[in-house]
């Protein structure tokens, strides 16, 4: 039993134990399911991840901080709303193609700007993020149904709603736009110094002012990271869909939270990283596209996903803790 | 060196008033290169405001701050880094999941291009700096994976990342073990030598009168006067600090015990301790003495029913006993005041009464309700009992004094009606008046008929209190001493592993 924990694939899976689950059910749907080991399912797995994945990705950021971001879902549909709604604006009717342009900038920009007043209010005011973002997504989705009168919009240029059947080689254009999203991420967060001050300011707070870090903007900022990367989400789906309709990303903020924190990362914050915020993104789309293709009725899934959350973070407790000594509660 | 007239740090008149507090009324302090000035008074005399004052945290309504010379106005503590004012915080500030090199360099990590790390850097310079601190590990270990006194040494060497002029030690010892204070006294030495002026803050007077060269006394917030170290005495800076003489005498009236109420025999717990036997009788008091580390605590928890013993027995009061819970202790009269009061012994934003009562709120009830009456009048009697000072019951406890706090722990179990306190490290953090009177208090405890067992890191802390001493060295007893033939030597010696065949 002992040499093998001096294994360091069996040390890492320890240390990450959503990807020794990842690995399980893709065994578990390659050997039950004809359909699922196949190059094209992949594709459609990674696609289909990547809407809640690259939510996750920011997520992950504002978790560590100790903080969260419960309008996610809202902004989404916000964003999504903006990118059809502006191309057919009469300003950009003649500008052919290139009228997306405009389009997907406002939505990245009202993406972040979203986030920015979260993050400038609970920097200001400090009340806890959870209330705020809670506010902030019946606001937004509110301002959705008053933008949009309770109507989806169509995107009238194919251009589009044609843009997510690219691919660059093997990968579905979505898929690599959410992969680099990733390595981006990553490097931000491991390596560079806003990154280590994430880690910092979710540690210690008091630890982190002392040291002089700023905590309020550092804070804020990573609410616009999330608010971004919520706006880019929601622009990529809507290409997907070729529309957008104002109950966009309901509840994706629970699917969010459940892939973060699947990967490892703390509620209270300090902890976490991109590569298990992967591991949870990729462990719920392997299982949903796994039991859709064993035609398993959807609301399984969410019996069987909370299950998992709560045997994950169990297992978690009992491999990862050494500090207390084993201190009876 | 050619600035030695000038003092390194100089603040003039500096005022500070938060809402319906004036915390500092014009104070005035100095150090000067190469010189370590310690600074004192009793909690909330205004140590720590005129620190973060001095740190950038906070901003000064009035007076002056100037340094080698030169006034200056400092917003936040990286700029009073950079003008080398280095504070090294109390509590610990450190992030516990990141590495104590990322720790030394917190806030002004080492960049690249692009917002980088430096990682190499970042190592080879904290690695220098923890090689001067003497310490066995390297910079890259996770910050919660190190003891709490190699903690301290990373907060330490956090001052020794830049050039600093000044260097304020808010009480750094208060964790470290004798060996590591004398590690800490000769950096002290060291920065001193290279003239940096030093502002040391501490309870401690063995160690100001070792270290300092100059006393300044504060109280109320208001400047009480300097003194130089090597004309005045302890009597001096105590009655100036808090306005009278300390009665530190020990009652020497012969104190009678009853029969053993506790005892233990041979138990162990592999990693914490081992063949642990000892007794305590009612009217007696314990002291357990030994080093941060040593078991003292991990004893203390398994009494309390928070930890399995893996070997060994455990009696009260005759009868062996299996303590598996908390609830099982109190019901067999063990009562246990933790060793970190405000983490461990009280929720600090619940007011006097509610702390008190907490444990046994279930049973004052009054119908379906809680009885305010009995939570009242357990309050009372408590209070004038052991004469906490509070303006009234509604008090969140988060605002009393450390002494009144601890008062506050120890009522609230007086008031299960034990026959056991166990009391870990009673007077950490609390300043000399209320030491004395929390030392008093225990006293007085034993005289009533509980069998009290003191743990403390602090030599004359058990020697005031004790009727016997344990020595503990890793987790095993080295030494029993009645308290008539225990010397400072012989404990030091035990407490430090070292075996002396006892006199037959």
């Amino acid at each position: 039993m002992r040499h093998l924990f001096q294994n360091p694939v069996l040390r890492w899976l320890m240390r990450n134990p959503i990807w020794g689950f990842v690995l399980i059910v893709f065994i578990f749907f390659s050997l039950s399911s004809d359909h699922f080991f196949d190059a094209r399912n992949f594709q459609n797995i990674l696609v289909q991840t990547s809407t809640i994945g690259l939510i996750a990705l920011g997520m992950t950021l504002v978790m560590i901080n100790g903080n969260i971001d419960l309008s996610v879902g809202a902004t989404l549909a916000l964003a999504a709303a903006f990118a059809v709604d502006v191309q057919s604006w009469a300003m950009f009717a003649t500008w052919g193609n290139w009228q997306i342009l405009p389009a997907v900038c406002l939505a990245l920009l009202v993406g972040i700007a979203m986030g920015a007043i979260n993050g400038f209010i609970v920097w200001k005011t400090g009340v806890d993020a959870f209330i705020v973002t809670l506010g902030a997504m019946l606001g937004i989705r509110g301002l959705v149904f008053v933008y949009t009168g309770e109507q989806s919009f169509y995107a009238m240029n194919f251009a589009y709603s044609d843009f997510s059947a690219f691919s660059v080689g093997p990968l579905p254009v979505l898929a690599l736009i959410f992969l680099l999203c990733v390595l981006a991420v990553h490097w931000l967060l491991s390596r560079t110094v806003h990154g280590r001050n994430t880690y910092a300011v979710g540690g210690n707070r008091e630890a982190a002012v002392n040291a002089g870090i700023r905590v309020g903007p550092h804070m804020m900022i990573n609410f616009m990271i999330i608010g971004f990367l919520a706006a880019l989400s929601g622009v990529l789906l809507s290409t997907q869909m070729g529309a957008a309709t104002p109950n966009l990303g309901r509840d994706y903020e629970l699917w969010v939270i459940t892939a973060v924190v699947l990967g490892g990362t703390k509620l209270t914050g300090g902890k976490g990283d991109i590569i298990g915020t992967l591991g949870g993104v990729l462990a719920i789309g392997i299982l949903r596209n796994g039991m859709n293709l064993m035609q398993v009725p959807a609301f399984y899934v969410y019996v069987i996903l909370g299950s998992i959350l709560i045997a994950v973070l169990f297992l978690d407790k009992r491999f990862n803790t050494s500090t207390d000594g084993g201190l009876r509660l | 060196m050619s600035d030695a007239q000038q003092p390194a740090l100089r603040l003039q008149g500096i005022v500070k008033t938060f809402p319906g507090v004036r915390a500092l009324d014009g104070v005035d302090f100095e150090v000067m290169p190469g010189e370590v000035h310690a600074l004192l008074g009793e909690n909330g005399a205004g140590k720590s405001t005129l620190m973060k004052v001095l740190a950038g945290m906070y901003q000064p309504d009035d007076g002056k701050i100037i340094i080698a010379g030169r006034p200056v106005r400092m917003t936040t503590p990286i700029e009073a880094k950079a003008e080398g004012v280095v504070l090294i915080h109390q509590e610990l500030s450190l992030v516990p999941e990141m590495s104590a090199a990322e720790n030394i360099y917190l806030g002004e990590l080492p960049r690249r291009s692009f917002g980088r790390v430096d990682w190499k850097t970042l190592e080879e310079r904290s690695n220098t700096i923890l090689k001067r601190l003497k310490c066995s590990f390297r910079s890259e270990v996770t910050v919660a994976n190190l003891s709490i006194a190699n903690q301290q040494m990373v907060e330490i060497a956090r001052a020794l990342t830049v050039d600093a002029r000044v260097v304020v030690f808010d009480e750094p010892t208060a964790s470290l073990t004798d060996a590591e204070k004398v590690v800490l006294f000769d950096i002290i030495n060291d920065l001193k030598a290279q003239g940096v002026g030093i502002v040391y803050i501490s309870h401690r007077m063995d160690e100001i009168f070792t270290l300092s060269d100059r006393i300044t006394v504060l109280r109320d917030g208001a400047y009480r006067g300097t003194l130089t170290t090597a004309h005045t005495n302890e009597d001096e800076v105590t009655r100036l600090m808090i306005g009278r003489s300390l009665d530190l005498s020990r009652d020497e009236a012969a104190p009678t015990f009853g029969k053993t109420m506790l005892e233990v025999r041979n138990m162990g717990c592999p990693g914490l301790y081992k063949d642990i036997s000892f007794s305590v009788r009612e009217g007696e008091v314990v002291g357990f003495y030994g080093l941060v580390g040593a078991g003292r605590t991990e004893i203390a928890e398994t009494l309390f029913g928070l930890r399995k013993p893996a070997s060994g027995e455990i009696r009260v009061d005759g009868e062996p006993v299996e303590i598996a819970s908390p609830r099982d202790a109190i019901a067999l009269g063990i009562s246990l005041v933790p060793e970190n009061r405000k983490e461990q012994g009280l929720v600090l934003q619940m007011n006097c009464r509610d702390n008190m009562t907490l444990p046994q709120v279930q049973d004052l009830t009054a119908g379906p309700f809680v009885s305010q009456g009995a939570e009242l009048a357990i309050f009372d009697q408590y209070r004038d009992r052991l004469a906490i000072k509070t303006p009234s019951w509604k008090q969140p406890v988060g605002v009393l004094s450390g002494g009144n706090q601890q008062k506050i722990v120890i009522g609230k179990w007086l008031s299960m009606q034990p026959r056991v306190l166990i009391v870990d490290e009673p007077t950490r953090g609390i300043d000399v008046g209320s030491k004395s009177e929390i030392h008093q208090l225990l006293r007085e405890l034993a005289g009533q008929g509980y069998a009290v067992i003191v743990i403390s890191s602090e030599m004359p802390e058990v020697l005031r209190v004790s009727d016997r001493i344990v020595a503990m060295y890793h987790g095993r007893i080295m030494r029993e001493f009645g308290i008539h033939e225990v010397t400072e030597d012989s404990l030091v010696q035990a407490i430090s592993g070292i075996r002396v065949d006892e006199p037959a």
